[in-house]
């Protein structure tokens, strides 16, 4: 029997090559390029690798590191409750209340449609609606609610989360509905048949049952949020600071040794935000 | 049939209210995009022309749209064709266990979960420091590869837990070989969703825009080239060229769409031949 084993191994092994040589150098590589690099001397003129903590120390003596990451974690915990009860109430509509699966598929495409157009046109989209003279306050001002434009609706925080949820709601809804199609709908019935009324059912059984989807549009949810550097931007109007802004304006400057310990310093934080998540749903099984 | 209930209402409400966040900023540029020569970027319309269109095909007024249409396109053509085929070898991979599946399998969720910023820098920084020059068919193609693969990959991994291994099994009673079995049972059966990979891998690489920033060397994807002119152009040009753009990606779902609809069709009216065979 050892050698139907090795040779199972050895095939693995050939059809995962390419998947293994990309991840390699694209994943693997970088990140030890950048783990090496954090530790690197910049002078006036140039970048010398050594082997000395400056840019970390500088980065945690920073008052302004502090701030940037307090903000990028109220991004994604902003954005994460709104998409998550957005999400899942689309998700439970499509799963619960659409009975046949032809229009569940034709309403789940049109969720999903969007999610493959340009994210940054529709962000840019976003201007006409919310600037000063924008549609959402002059609606408001002839319907009498303001009689002064409002000036936080563009480039401010408002904004960049609404931003946040205009993209990324998509990634709570597919997981979940995808969870909620599995519910075998007799659970269902027989909880209605054990007495339990609407909300029950819904807070009782199907909450349960949905939360190892909404664990994994969490973790795409919170992930795409902080590793964010250009919905800051763009719907700030540069007048706010993520923890990936940080990064990219010190590579603008080309400041790699300290982009990189920041970047160094954002994947743990990340890492340890999935951590922890993961400690409540087992991914691989929920595929 | 049960009648509707009061919240089947409020949720069908709900449900489009989102649809109208989802599609009702996009519809707008689209409407301002035939704004008059002398309109701003928002209402109201000062005219309907067609002026910003033809203003992105002079070459002089905004960067060199055309050129990065083309790199994306053929960037989006590339990631596609190989999102596709490693990620049904990497599916067909997966479904046995081999020694290292587990760290395998972690590094493709890390290459997800990863900030695309890391991937730029990181990249960008490796070819710098191997010596070779960063372009968008090398460094921006294999940092695209990064996020198509793990997209493709979770297909085929959902795909493969539904899959009835009992047609694998009589194939193989039937005397095929592995390959054969591969080829005329599990790939045709798998068909349907290989559109849908190579739909996610087509856009998502013809729209990435973080993991290209530094990767793509001097000459843009359309996606950074967009990024540039949100900086410096303050015209409806802009909006003009996202209307363009989505409209592209629309057309290009749409014949996805209708090549799985199509699939579907035929193998609906050639299936099942069971009791026709030549025995």
């Amino acid at each position: 029997m050892q050698k139907p084993r090795v040779n199972n191994a050895l095939t693995g092994w050939l059809m995962v090559s390419p998947l293994a040589v990309v991840l390699f150098i694209f994943l693997v590589l970088p990140i030890v390029m950048i783990a090496v690099v954090s530790f690197w001397q910049t002078t006036a003129f140039s970048v010398i690798p050594a082997f000395q903590f400056d840019n970390y120390e500088f980065l945690f003596g920073s008052p302004v590191t502090y701030t940037v990451f307090v903000n990028t974690f109220k991004y994604a915990i902003l954005t994460w409750m709104f998409t998550v009860v957005i999400g899942f109430t689309v998700a439970y509509y499509l799963a619960f209340h659409i009975r046949s699966l032809t229009w569940q598929v034709a309403l789940f495409l049109l969720c999903t449609i969007p999610f493959l157009t340009s994210n940054i046109i529709r962000m840019i989209s976003w201007i006409p609606f919310l600037g000063r003279n924008g549609i959402a306050n002059s609606a408001l001002i002839s319907w009498g609610v303001i009689d002064q434009p409002v000036e936080w609706l563009l480039f401010s925080d408002f904004s960049v989360v609404l931003a946040f949820v205009h993209i990324y709601t998509l990634f709570m809804v597919v997981p979940i509905f995808n969870t909620m199609m599995r519910i075998d709908k007799s659970l269902i019935e027989a909880a209605r048949d054990g007495g339990a009324n609407g909300a029950q059912i819904l807070w009782n059984v199907i909450v349960p049952l949905t939360k190892p989807g909404i664990m994994i549009g969490t973790i795409f949810v919170v992930t795409l949020v902080m590793g964010d550097f250009f919905t800051v931007r763009i719907m700030s109007g540069s007048q706010s600071a993520n923890v990936g802004r940080l990064i990219s304006n010190d590579i603008s400057l080309l400041q790699y040794p300290s982009a990189s310990a920041t970047a160094i310093i954002l994947l743990i934080t990340v890492l340890i935000v999935i951590g922890i998540l993961l400690r409540f749903v087992n991914i691989r099984k929920e595929l | 049939m049960e009648p509707r209930s009061r919240s089947f209402y409020v949720l069908t409400a709900f449900f489009m209210l989102f649809i109208l966040f989802l599609y009702g900023p996009t519809i707008t540029i689209g409407i301002l995009s035939f704004q008059g020569p002398g309109g701003g970027l928002t209402f109201p319309m000062r005219g309907v022309s067609m002026h910003w269109f033809y203003n992105l095909f002079e070459q002089q007024a905004v960067g060199d749209i055309w050129g990065s249409f083309r790199r994306s396109l053929t960037l989006g053509l590339m990631v596609m064709v190989t999102t596709i085929v490693v990620s049904v070898m990497g599916g067909l991979a997966f479904r046995k266990k081999f020694p290292g599946s587990t760290i395998l399998f972690y590094l493709i969720i890390t290459a997800l979960v990863i900030p695309s910023i890391l991937i730029s820098l990181g990249v960008g920084l490796l070819f710098n420091q191997a010596g070779i020059n960063v372009h968008w068919a090398t460094s921006g193609y294999g940092s695209q590869l990064t996020w198509t693969l793990p997209f493709g990959l979770l297909i085929m991994f959902a795909v493969f837990n539904r899959f009835d291994k009992s047609f694998e099994e009589a194939a193989r009673d039937l005397g095929a070989t592995s390959w054969q079995t591969i080829r005329y049972v599990v790939l045709p059966i798998i068909a349907p969703s290989l559109i849908g990979v190579a739909l996610f891998g087509f856009t998502l690489s013809y729209d990435e825009f973080a993991r290209t920033l530094l990767t793509s060397g001097s000459r843009n994807t359309l996606p950074l080239e967009i990024y540039g002119m949100t900086t410096n152009v303050t015209s409806p040009v802009l909006y003009a060229l996202g209307t363009l753009t989505t409209v592209f990606s629309l057309a290009v779902i749409v014949i996805f769409l209708g090549i799985v609809l199509l699939a579907t069709r035929h193998r609906a009216s050639k299936g099942n031949d069971a009791g026709k065979g030549m025995l």
